[in-house]
């Protein structure tokens, strides 16, 4: 193995589930306010997972109050608390970014059996 | 100047600190590194180690740098470079050099050759700004006006297209990440220059 992805494999986290595009996912971060930290929950569904190794990220949307807010998390930053998978999504995409264009019931995502 | 090592880069990637930041670091392979020849201000007229870096057959060396090292008592080694110190007492010939000299939070200056860009226009080669691509535009990527009128000619140093890349550049002032003594290694934060298994010189900041 080469010397990058060793240093590499040692930021790799080993209890993140799996879980893929098109899941509802929530994720607990863990945030410093005023300097103390506590833990925030991000709850929507997952559009992509990029990267490879310590690099990779998954982007979580959710519509809030009718707007669209989507947030970028690094898979294996140690900020991540966990990830909790709440609901496989069915798609036949590995980027959902289409779901940017839908809204209401047309964003739905069947539930895979 | 108090120190200094030979690298070669192995390529980039991302850490997290303490914080849970990410923090984009080079990877250097550093070292162990022999004191090939010990230069004086005496003798030589400034202070100065000669490190060689990668032993390697003898076959492959010519005949003065063969003679070179059987001098110094070394095996033959592939890189040799030298690098300017304050001081050189604390070293001997022969004497082995490793990356446990830099400390983590240090800062230090990283030399390397940078890759070549070949003949670069004043875009790529300067910064200079594009002009528009599109709307009957033609002044594309040119470089623009080159003096005054009333200079009437060009000064010297104007920035123009030409030559860009494959020379010595120095990156200043980067933090060392970590220092992996076990397998000499050494994560810089942010670029150096080259392409990955290129030599570097790893030496402590001249900015202080």
């Amino acid at each position: 193995m080469d010397l990058v992805s060793s240093i590499e494999k040692e930021q790799l986290r080993k209890d993140i589930p799996d879980f893929r595009p098109g899941d509802l996912v929530r994720v607990f971060v863990k945030v410093v306010e005023g300097g103390k930290e506590r833990t925030q929950a991000f709850e929507g569904t997952v559009i992509s997972r990029r990267g490879s190794g310590a690099r990779e990220t998954f982007t979580v949307r959710r519509v809030s109050f009718g707007v669209g807010v989507e947030r970028v998390f690094p898979l294996h930053s140690p900020r991540l608390e966990k990830i909790e998978v709440l609901r496989k999504g069915s798609v036949r995409r590995a980027k959902l970014f289409y779901l940017r264009n839908l809204s209401g019931k047309a964003s739905r995502i069947k539930e895979k059996k | 100047m108090e120190k200094g090592i030979l690298g070669l880069k192995r390529g980039m990637t991302q850490v997290f600190d303490e914080a849970g930041r990410l923090i984009p670091v080079t990877v250097v392979e550093a070292g162990p590194c022999v004191v090939v020849q010990k230069k004086t201000a005496s003798k030589d007229g400034y202070d100065a180690i000669q490190l060689g870096m990668v032993p390697t057959e003898e076959k492959k060396i010519n005949k003065p740098l063969r003679g070179h090292f059987a001098k110094a008592g070394v095996k033959p080694m592939r890189f040799l470079r030298e690098v300017r110190l304050a001081d050189v007492s604390g070293y001997q010939v022969g004497q082995e050099v490793k990356v446990d000299i830099f400390k983590d939070g240090e800062r230090v200056d990283v030399t390397g050759t940078r890759k070549g860009h070949g003949f670069a226009g004043g875009v790529k080669r300067w910064g200079f700004h594009r002009g528009p691509m599109a709307h009957g535009s033609k002044y594309h990527r040119r470089v623009g006006s080159l003096q005054s009128r009333d200079a009437a000619r060009v000064f010297k140093g104007r920035k123009m297209p030409g030559h860009y890349g494959a020379d010595r550049f120095t990156v200043q002032n980067l933090e060392v990440v970590k220092v992996d003594p076990a397998r000499n290694l050494l994560l810089l934060k942010g670029p150096v220059p080259g392409p990955r298994g290129s030599l570097v010189v790893v030496k402590d900041t001249a900015k202080k």
